[in-house]
């Protein structure tokens, strides 16, 4: 039934290329969130710094999958399934170029804490850190296997992040009252599990996308 | 977006539900309804078990890789087919609810009724007048006041009134192509069909010449029921409202042309419109 000639092959060669870069990208996302969460835990101001230099990175790799997007549908003019990779593919990189981002606000935070003592050793927020940190690789795997099964869990993850999050926030609030001296490191931790949150956030836009690439069918699972 | 609220297991499977409900407006009344139609060319069995039920006031696509049969489709309905020797069929075509192989059925006036156009612009050698107005002559209309403005009104009407109307009188094989397809939409227009037939009407023309023909299609459909059989994609996914895919004398997949170009549901669609075969 199918006869898949040369301008078939390089085409499809292509879309498993853009779906290297993009899970470079989300490898490397995960890769510097757990590196912003490292130089929080142990107030490494020099990691904080290297978070911030290798943001360029994705970024570079945000703008390759624009233009490989660009490039595939003038010359392709790509349709159905292949019209919703292209276009899942290009969506996905913003979020985790967004994801990129906030990692770096964190590694600023940190620095903004420097070296004064944190007034208590930090848990919760690793805590969550680790369980984004699983949604990205979730969501790695979901995009690369096409499995809209993992897809529909990161949703109900998220909601667990959310969760985290008000009480990680009403916490906060309540050292604030007994630290008056400490506000500022408190307001940069309370930023800090904001990044987390919305992080889980791009992460469930990623699952959506898998969806509509798999399926054809848009929902929205962060409401 | 953050949740504070702790969400409930029936939201988020309400959140999940809509992946199972199409939602789709009204359908327009149907002008061509085929039933399990047969075709056979000698022993070729060219089409096999055709349903497919056409709406008024929509462009339907026919698309498909060469020899499945779209071609031969179209050219029953009008039942020029049957100009090819040893051409046998069964099922039925309804056209405006009364079977158009029934035997007292008048040819003639279903091609009164049923306009086609060509792959490659067919003009008569004469005036771009007599080209028009051929037709409606032959309809027995002699009054000049009258084939003027059946002429005046085709030309409009195929969107080229204004580039001829200085030079009614030219030959029309002086025009170009893209003009002279106009022309014979035009042709087709001035005996007042109720459907146009349209077999690749613009693989012989130039980009620009196939945008005014594509635009044309899309304005001819408020008042037509227009049949279009392309070999060209994104032409199909542009201007129609329906298509359907052809193999193998079959039809694979009938349904609205966004979902066909976006998410088909038969792997075949798939691959044929993303070009892995044909």
């Amino acid at each position: 039934m199918r006869k898949v000639g040369n301008v078939r092959k390089t085409f499809e060669s292509e879309l498993e290329e853009l779906k290297g870069t993009l899970l470079r990208m989300v490898d490397l996302a995960e890769r510097q969130l757990g590196d912003s969460m490292s130089a929080l835990q142990t107030q490494n101001l020099t990691l904080a710094n290297a978070v911030k230099q290798n943001d360029a990175e994705i970024n570079a790799l945000d703008d390759e999958i624009n233009q490989k997007v660009i490039q595939l549908i003038t010359q392709q003019q790509p349709v159905a399934t292949d019209l919703r990779k292209i276009i899942v593919a290009l969506k996905i990189s913003t979020d985790m170029e967004r994801i990129g981002d906030l990692a770096v606000n964190i590694a600023k935070s940190t620095l903004h804490i420097g070296d004064e003592p944190l007034i208590k050793p930090i848990v919760d927020i690793p805590k969550m850190a680790d369980a984004v940190r699983v949604m990205l690789r979730k969501a790695f795997d979901a995009y690369d296997l096409e499995d809209i099964d993992l897809a529909f869990e990161l949703a109900k993850e998220d909601d667990a992040i959310d969760e985290a999050y008000g009480r990680l926030i009403r916490e906060l609030m309540g050292y604030m009252h007994r630290n008056p001296d400490h506000v500022n490191q408190i307001t940069q931790l309370a930023f800090i599990c904001r990044h987390l949150e919305r992080v889980g956030d791009h992460v469930t836009n990623m699952a959506e996308n898998i969806i509509f690439m798999v399926k054809g069918k848009t929902l929205n699972l962060n409401e | 977006m953050v949740q504070l609220m702790n969400r409930t297991e029936n939201e988020t499977q309400a959140a999940v539900s809509p992946l199972e409900a199409p939602v789709r407006e009204a359908a327009k009344p149907v002008v061509y309804d085929t039933k399990q139609l047969n075709l056979w060319y000698g022993s070729h069995h060219a089409l096999k078990n055709i349903d497919l039920p056409i709406r008024e006031n929509e462009v339907t696509a026919i698309i498909g890789p060469s020899g499945c049969g779209k071609s031969t489709y179209i050219k029953t309905l009008n039942r020029m087919v049957e100009l090819v020797d040893g051409v046998r069929t069964s099922g039925e075509i309804l056209y405006r609810g009364r079977n158009i192989f029934e035997a007292k059925y008048s040819v003639e006036e279903l091609r009164t009724r049923v306009g086609m156009v060509f792959q490659k612009p067919n003009p008569f050698p004469k005036s771009i007048y007599d080209n028009i107005a051929y037709g409606p002559r032959i309809h027995g209309i002699k009054n000049k006041k009258v084939l003027d403005e059946i002429v005046e009104q085709s030309l409009r009407g195929a969107a080229i009134w204004d580039e001829v109307k200085d030079r009614l009188n030219t030959n029309a094989y002086s025009l170009s192509g893209g003009q002279q397809q106009r022309i014979c939409i035009a042709r087709a227009l001035a005996i007042e069909p109720d459907v146009i037939l349209m077999d690749e009407p613009t693989s012989a023309l130039d980009p620009i010449s196939t945008l005014k023909v594509e635009e044309l299609v899309q304005e001819l459909k408020e008042n037509y029921s227009i049949i279009i059989v392309t070999h060209n994609m994104q032409q199909a996914a542009r201007i129609s409202d329906k298509t359907a895919f052809f193999l193998n004398g079959e039809v694979i997949e009938f349904d609205d042309t966004d979902k066909i170009f976006q998410n088909p549901a038969d792997q075949r669609t798939e691959d044929y419109i993303s070009g892995r075969f044909g």
